[in-house]
């Protein structure tokens, strides 16, 4: 029937009840949308949303309307950016700290929230706890006033950070306007060589495109390397979208999904359960649905990676030697480069792998998960570090866990201090910091100047490649390290 | 909020590439309530030296008053937070001119009534070394007409409509959203019975 057909400019003809092949993100983003502004603008409904003590601009705007909160059910607040690490027990001694975590349990409590707070079992990172919680889940919409909220997305959600203003509109009304992002497929395929993982995975894609290389898109993971991570890999993975300037990024819920779900407290249970699978089931890109951008890389190309400047851009093979301005293919790029040298203390040319570190930090919302305990505290086991420096869990969850596991054991006896959960020496809101001129081998997101103390440098790294830099004093290639 | 149609006035450069949000105002500033101004704090320890007095050399230490900021390209990147806005505003920004934006601070400016302009990266450079040669130089940004101009010049640049209008009526989204309040109850009725399984058990 002539008149049951489209003409597509692709030359194909497909019959009008058939709708068009959909990636994951257009169901998901279809699922949520409420309404359509002629230019395109869509209103979303909000599954999950969390709050954490930043988010008190937030709360400040919607007492200012003099309005209620939509949907106290979906949202859940954690303490994680401000907790101290350290003596949990006592009352905190920084007044200004000590204010912002009550006013997120006074913040919570007027508005029937319920709150993780600094002594709830649950407590930890927003971005670990929301997984672990089984309150993310595939197909939901989840945002917070927190960029890694990227992160969410490795369970096939979309997961997208937000401004005050927005958390306030998100708290008025569980909705919030969003233009629709252009879908970029990143595939990885093949088998990546030992010691080398998620981190490098995206640290490497980060380096390839550039920080603002995916701006303006939503990405999906996919390929058989990708297909082949654990949920805290691909955690990792969407976590740092963000730092390739990416809306969020997404990995289509699989078996491994589904088993990481069940039973957590949170997700759902019986017959819901049974609910939830059938349409999570469904949720994968239709056979032929089309991206507006892809990008192939091959697992078994991909080195260690460590980064040596002030973008997480800036990141090479722990094999490599560092870039010089001269080589640079304009002159905005040569001043990014030599102004990241300075910052950094480096020089051009010299070996990634003669710089000497000063102290290590295993954690964030990146890399503190039990998955990436145990590894580091694989190449840790039984060797000494040669430098000071903090490891802290992502949850109290995961700290529980490591503890019953002997991991605090293995990094305390290598000369590590063991700490409470939550952001520290990531962004060291809590005073976790380390001294200025100090060069940090890091497992977080972010080597932006000062991100760890006024003058602090950070190099980026996979948890395993932290531990092998705190056993050798300088960045190492962990494969030397392992049997 | 206060609609904005234009914004005129003298302008710095940073010649940098990829000033996050870190640098416009580092976390240890962001426990204050925003009454007590944000305007101190942005880019504090990156116009500062190591001595922590404030580097004379750094245009922005110089022009007291300026209104349009002209930076390198992925300005704003990084962290959501909207203080980062809130230290611009505060500052007496009303404009950013880069090639790209970190996209939450994007749209965390046009919350606050500061307009992101994207410039072509030959542009941009332009006017950085048209700044870096007379600093505090006039730069005049149209929100109708979509140009901006400054020295001569007159470079094209196109807003995303939403914004573009939210910008010059001062519109508040909660209101805008409001006025969907019989949309959104209908699709929460029907997302309930829908997917029951996506509440927290
Ligand atoms: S661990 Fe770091 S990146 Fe993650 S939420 Fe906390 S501060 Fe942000």
């Amino acid at each position: 029937m002539a008149n049951d057909r489209v003409h597509l400019k692709e030359n194909r003809f497909i019959p009008l009840h058939m709708p068009a092949p959909r990636t994951l993100f257009d169901k998901v983003w279809d699922d949520h949308t409420i309404a359509t502004r002629p230019s395109g603008d869509a209103l979303l409904w909000i599954d999950r949303h969390f709050v954490h003590e930043g988010s008190h601009h937030a709360f400040r705007q919607v007492a200012g309307k003099g309005l209620s909160v939509a949907e106290p059910g979906l949202t859940f607040g954690v303490a994680d950016h401000y907790v101290p690490t350290r003596g949990r027990h006592e009352p905190i001694a920084d007044p200004a700290i000590a204010q912002m975590v009550a006013d997120l349990s006074a913040n919570t409590s007027r508005h029937g929230i319920e709150l993780f707070g600094i002594s709830d079992p649950r407590q930890g990172i927003v971005h670990v706890v929301g997984p672990e919680q089984g309150l993310t889940l595939p197909g939901l919409t989840v945002v917070c006033g927190d960029s890694h909220t990227s992160t969410h997305g490795a369970f096939g959600a979309i997961g997208f950070g937000i401004g005050a203003s927005e958390v306030a509109h998100v708290l008025m009304t569980q909705t919030l306007w969003q233009r629709k992002p252009k879908r970029l497929r990143i595939s990885i395929d093949g088998k990546p060589l030992p010691g080398v993982g998620a981190k490098d995975f995206i640290l490497a894609i980060i380096a390839h495109i550039g920080a603002d290389g995916a701006r303006g898109h939503a990405i999906e993971y996919a390929g058989s390397a990708v297909r082949a991570l654990s949920m805290a890999g691909r955690m990792t993975m969407c976590n740092m979208s963000i730092e390739a300037g990416a809306r969020c990024g997404m990995v289509a819920p699989d078996e491994t999904t589904f088993a990481y779900l069940k039973d957590r407290a949170f997700a759902p249970k019986g017959a819901r359960w049974d609910q939830a699978l059938e349409a999570w089931s469904a949720l994968s890109g239709d056979a032929g649905a089309e991206f507006d951008r892809e990008i192939r890389l091959d697992a078994a190309e991909i080195a260690p990676i460590v980064t040596w400047g002030i973008t997480p851009e800036d990141a090479l093979p722990i094999t490599a030697t560092l870039p010089d301005p001269v080589h640079a293919k304009d002159p905005s790029r040569a001043a990014a480069i030599q102004t990241a040298l300075d910052y950094m203390g480096l020089t051009a040319g010299m070996k990634l792998s003669d710089t000497p570190i000063d102290r290590v930090f295993i954690g964030s919302c990146t890399n503190a998960r039990i998955e990436d305990l145990r590894a580091a505290a694989g190449v840790l086991a039984g060797k000494t570090a040669r430098v000071p420096g903090l490891v802290s869990p992502g949850s109290t969850a995961v700290k529980v866990q490591a503890e019953a596991e002997g991991l605090d054991r293995i990094f305390i006896a290598a000369g590590l201090e063991w700490v409470d959960a939550g952001c520290s020496m990531c962004v060291g809101m809590n005073g976790d910091l380390a001294r200025p001129g100090e060069r940090v081998a890091s497992s977080t997101n972010r080597n932006f100047r000062g991100r760890q103390g006024p003058g602090v440098r950070t190099h980026l790294m996979s948890p395993i490649m932290v531990a092998a830099a705190a056993v050798s004093g300088r960045l190492t290639d962990v494969r030397e390290m392992l049997p | 909020m206060t609609p904005v149609k234009h914004v005129s006035g003298p302008a710095v450069a940073l010649a940098l590439a990829s000033v996050d949000t870190d640098q416009l105002i580092p976390a240890r500033f962001m426990s204050r309530p925003r009454s007590q101004g944000y305007g101190h704090f942005l880019l504090h320890d990156l116009r500062r030296n190591g001595d922590g007095q404030l580097n004379a050399d750094w245009p922005l230490n110089r022009i007291e008053d300026a209104k349009v900021l002209v930076a390198r390209r992925n300005f704003g990147s990084g962290s959501s937070r909207e203080a980062a806005v809130y230290a611009l505003v505060d500052a007496g920004f009303g404009a950013v001119i880069a090639p790209s934006f970190g996209d939450i601070f994007q749209s965390n400016c046009v919350k606050n009534g500061l307009v992101p302009v994207r410039l072509e990266d030959h542009e941009v450079e332009t006017l950085i070394a048209h700044l870096l040669a007379e600093a505090g130089a006039i730069i005049d940004v149209d929100l109708d007409q979509q140009t901006v101009r400054a020295a001569g010049h007159v470079f094209r640049f196109s807003l995303d409509p939403v914004w573009r209008e939210q910008l010059m009526n001062g519109w508040d989204d909660v209101d805008v959203t409001r006025s969907f309040s019989a949309q959104v109850e209908a699709f929460r009725a029907r997302d309930r019975a829908r997917r029951p399984w996506a509440r927290p058990a």
